[in-house]
């Protein structure tokens, strides 16, 4: 159907300028190009000039799948350890190391040894709880970041934070979110009354870890509920962390970032 | 990682069975769309869990029925993640098999506390736990029940600050798992587009893993493809400059990316086809940036018979087909200089005819949209000899025959000398079967297209009303709709006799 010559003109680099081929005269009566049904079309997204098509494409959202469900099996290794000083967390994948390591290793604070998901909260965490001048600064004007990617907006305070993120963000309103000084001392006499519900595992060692805490109860429900204290299982982690105290787990559990002094 | 279903071999009665479970579903799609109802999700399954060999619905479903909890038996285990966490795997795993079924993700948001021990779960700083959770999470999203996507409404912050993490797998996951989620009410978008979810999609383009930017593209094109979307959503998206990394990503994937190339290529069909604002995308050189990308493809296929890239190809086309179709303020077209454009269009359509009918279509329509009134593109494409290919589609099928008389009418709109062309190259002998056709559509734009031929080239007249002209003109005279273009012709037929003798009665 189409000459040879023409299909490797696609494989050459340079291109073939259509304004250097000859062009025929155009000759045609006005009138009857304005009477003319000659224009371009343009079509929206829902019209049926694209059914097919589209319908190709919804068959193939459904029908791929995709096996990055679970580790596969090529990939398992004879048993590793995380490298990591003061971590003991073992291994058999490649994978699972690699989820562990840029979860619980990559966005350390050095000063507190918290870790945060993102570098951007860890960010703003080292610069909220450990830079000096911050207070200082945050007395002046509003200092505090709001935590939503692509939000500029800057608070007097973290409660005005936590209001905003609410109220504008639509996030959960069990959200824990950072603590300061004052705020803090009042939540850990909340945690004191409720630490019979908190999985409290203590080893000693100051290194703690915390992403996005799971901690503090904030609102009154189920206070009767307690939970019996419990130890992390060995087999699903491989190793002993501290978790601080504002860490719980289980009924009456909130969660959220947090930043801890 | 993307790949399609393996289809198994199968006897000719489970063939045929098939077969019919497939026009089934494909006459649902259509009526999902025609109400504007179609929404897919994509589902991420272990495979190796599965049993690898070829885990279609059926043998999911029947997985599936071994995993049936009650409500007593759900919120036992509920109260189990909460109490004995040196077990939380096992039970976890198996709530996430047991979310397979709708019937149990239906019971799990209905039990008091499921939700928030869940996401609890999904935050918590164990890895292990965590990205079961998340699987569970993923099983949640696949649900069609509202309730379902609404109970998961507590999840969305979790989900999109991970996004912003490292790890691969998890990101993956949570990307699939919004991209589900997304599709399911203008309620879940309003609140992800609240929690920045266009900001963190684009932080996500920065991401050199190919299953991220795969999953990115997926969850980004349910995004856009959303009803809201041109007034609400890509408005947003132009502003904050995505598409030129949607652009870059697309222009840049490798054959071992097209996964990634798909999706991207969607996702800039459903900006471009929602006419917010082309010409601000024209201005950034996104037809000039396509086209060499269609000639490299069309290289591609040649070389590459069986290669199948029309979920690729078509996007593009759709693109390239709306943006050529763009006239700014002072009447100009986008221009574009490189004639193999053409051509590939024509390998296109050559390659998928068989296969993808619609494609042929589509084509079509962007070589219509190159060539209207312009003489350059109109001359290149006789100049290169691609009429008779035009002819020998004309049989195809009705929408390509419109299409293609659409474009010879284009033509021929320019006047003698490609009227000319168009007689020379027998255009009239392959118009004969359609001027007797009993579709109105095929029979109007047919005479018009004649009409056309018979004022530029009178001389063709005379041959055509002795052969077939006056049973033509005959066969329409009472049909209502088409009584302005037999007027035309029975016109040109009066003026030919009109020179001989005189004039005969319509009648």
């Amino acid at each position: 159907m189409i000459s040879h010559e023409l299909v490797s003109s696609l494989s050459e680099t340079k291109l073939v300028n259509v304004r250097d081929l000859a062009v025929l005269s155009v000759e045609n009566d006005l009138k009857m190009k304005e009477a003319g049904s000659s224009q371009v079309i343009r079509f929206k997204r829902q019209h049926e000039f694209f059914e097919d098509g589209d319908l190709s494409r919804h068959f193939y959202i459904r029908d791929v799948l995709t096996s990055i469900g679970k580790v596969k099996e090529t990939s398992k290794l004879s048993l590793f350890c995380c490298q990591t000083a003061g971590c003991s967390h073992v291994f058999d994948t490649l994978e699972s190391y690699e989820h562990h390591y840029n979860t619980m290793h990559r966005n350390v604070c050095t000063t507190c040894k918290h870790f945060f998901p993102t570098a951007r909260l860890l960010d703003i965490h080292i610069f909220e709880c450990h830079n000096s001048i911050f207070e200082i600064m945050a007395g002046k004007g509003n200092m505090y970041q709001c935590l939503v990617e692509g939000c500029a907006e800057n608070f007097k305070n973290s409660m005005e934070r936590e209001n905003h993120l609410v109220t504008m963000h639509l996030y959960p309103s069990d959200f824990h979110f950072d603590k300061t000084k004052k705020s803090r001392s009042k939540n850990n006499q909340n945690l004191i009354s409720r630490k019979d519900a908190s999985m409290d595992i203590v080893t000693g060692e100051d290194s703690c870890v915390e992403s996005m805490e799971i901690g503090v109860v904030r609102f009154e429900d189920k206070s009767s509920e307690s939970l019996p204290p419990t130890k992390i299982p060995s087999t699903c982690l491989h190793t002993k962390y501290r978790i601080p105290s504002t860490i719980c787990f289980g009924q009456g559990a909130v969660r959220g970032f947090s930043f801890k002094k | 990682m993307w790949r399609r279903r393996k289809q198994r071999d199968t006897s000719v009665p489970v063939l045929e069975e098939l077969r019919a479970q497939w026009r089934e579903r494909e006459t649902a799609l259509r009526k999902a769309r025609r109400e504007e109802q179609l929404i897919s999700k994509r589902l991420l399954r272990d495979l190796t869990e599965e049993g690898a060999h070829g885990s279609d619905d059926h043998m999911l479903e029947e997985n599936a029925q071994s995993h049936f909890m009650s409500v007593e038996q759900i919120a036992k285990l509920i109260e189990d993640l909460q109490r004995e966490p040196e077990q939380m795997i096992t039970p976890l795993t198996a709530l996430r098999h047991s979310l397979r079924r709708n019937d149990v993700r239906l019971m799990f948001t209905r039990v008091e506390d499921s939700m928030r021990v869940l996401v609890a779960l999904f935050t918590c700083p164990f890895t292990d736990i965590q990205m079961e959770a998340a699987r569970c999470l993923h099983e949640l999203s696949h649900s069609n029940e509202l309730q379902v996507s609404m109970a998961c409404l507590p999840a969305t912050p979790y989900l999109l600050t991970y996004l912003s993490g490292y790890s691969q797998q998890f990101t993956v996951l949570c990307l699939y798992t919004l991209g589900n989620l997304i599709v399911d009410s203008e309620e879940v978008r309003n609140r992800l587009l609240l929690q920045g979810v266009i900001p963190t999609f684009a932080k996500c383009t920065q991401s050199p893993h190919m299953d991220v930017q795969e999953a990115l593209g997926y969850a980004f094109s349910q995004l856009l493809q959303s009803k809201e979307a041109p007034e609400k959503i890509i408005p947003m998206v132009l502003e904050s400059g995505l598409t030129q990394d949607i652009l870059r990503i697309l222009l840049s994937c490798t054959e071992e990316w097209f996964g990634v190339a798909i999706e991207m290529a969607w996702c800039l069909h459903y900006i471009v086809s929602s006419h917010v604002n082309n010409a601000l995308l024209i201005s950034q050189g996104l037809v000039s940036k396509l086209v060499p990308f269609l000639i490299e493809k069309a290289a591609l296929i040649t070389k590459q018979e069986s290669l199948d890239l029309e979920l690729l190809i078509c996007p593009v086309i759709r693109c390239l087909g709306n943006l050529l179709g763009e006239v700014d303020s002072s009447g100009t077209k986008v221009e574009v200089q490189d004639g193999r454009l053409l051509i590939a269009l024509f390998v296109f359509i050559q390659h998928f005819k068989d296969e993808h009918p619609f494609m042929v279509r589509e084509c079509l329509w962007a070589v219509n949209n190159l060539t209207v009134q312009d003489p350059v593109w109109t001359s290149a494409l006789l100049n290169v000899n691609l009429l008779p290919a035009l002819l020998q589609l004309l049989a195809h099928s009705k929408d390509v025959f419109l299409m293609i008389a659409t474009i010879l009418h284009n033509i021929a709109d320019l006047g003698l000398g490609y009227c000319q062309q168009l007689r020379e190259k027998g255009v009239l002998p392959c118009l004969t079967p359609a001027l007797r056709d009993d579709d109105i559509q095929v029979a109007r734009i047919s005479l018009e297209l004649l009409n056309k031929l018979l004022t530029y080239c009178p001389d063709v007249a005379g041959d055509f009303f002795h052969n077939s002209g006056l049973q033509i003109i005959e066969l329409h005279k009472d049909k209502p709709d088409l009584q302005q273009q037999v007027q035309a012709v029975w016109n040109k037929y009066q003026e030919l006799i009109k020179g001989t003798s005189g004039p005969p009665s319509m009648d």
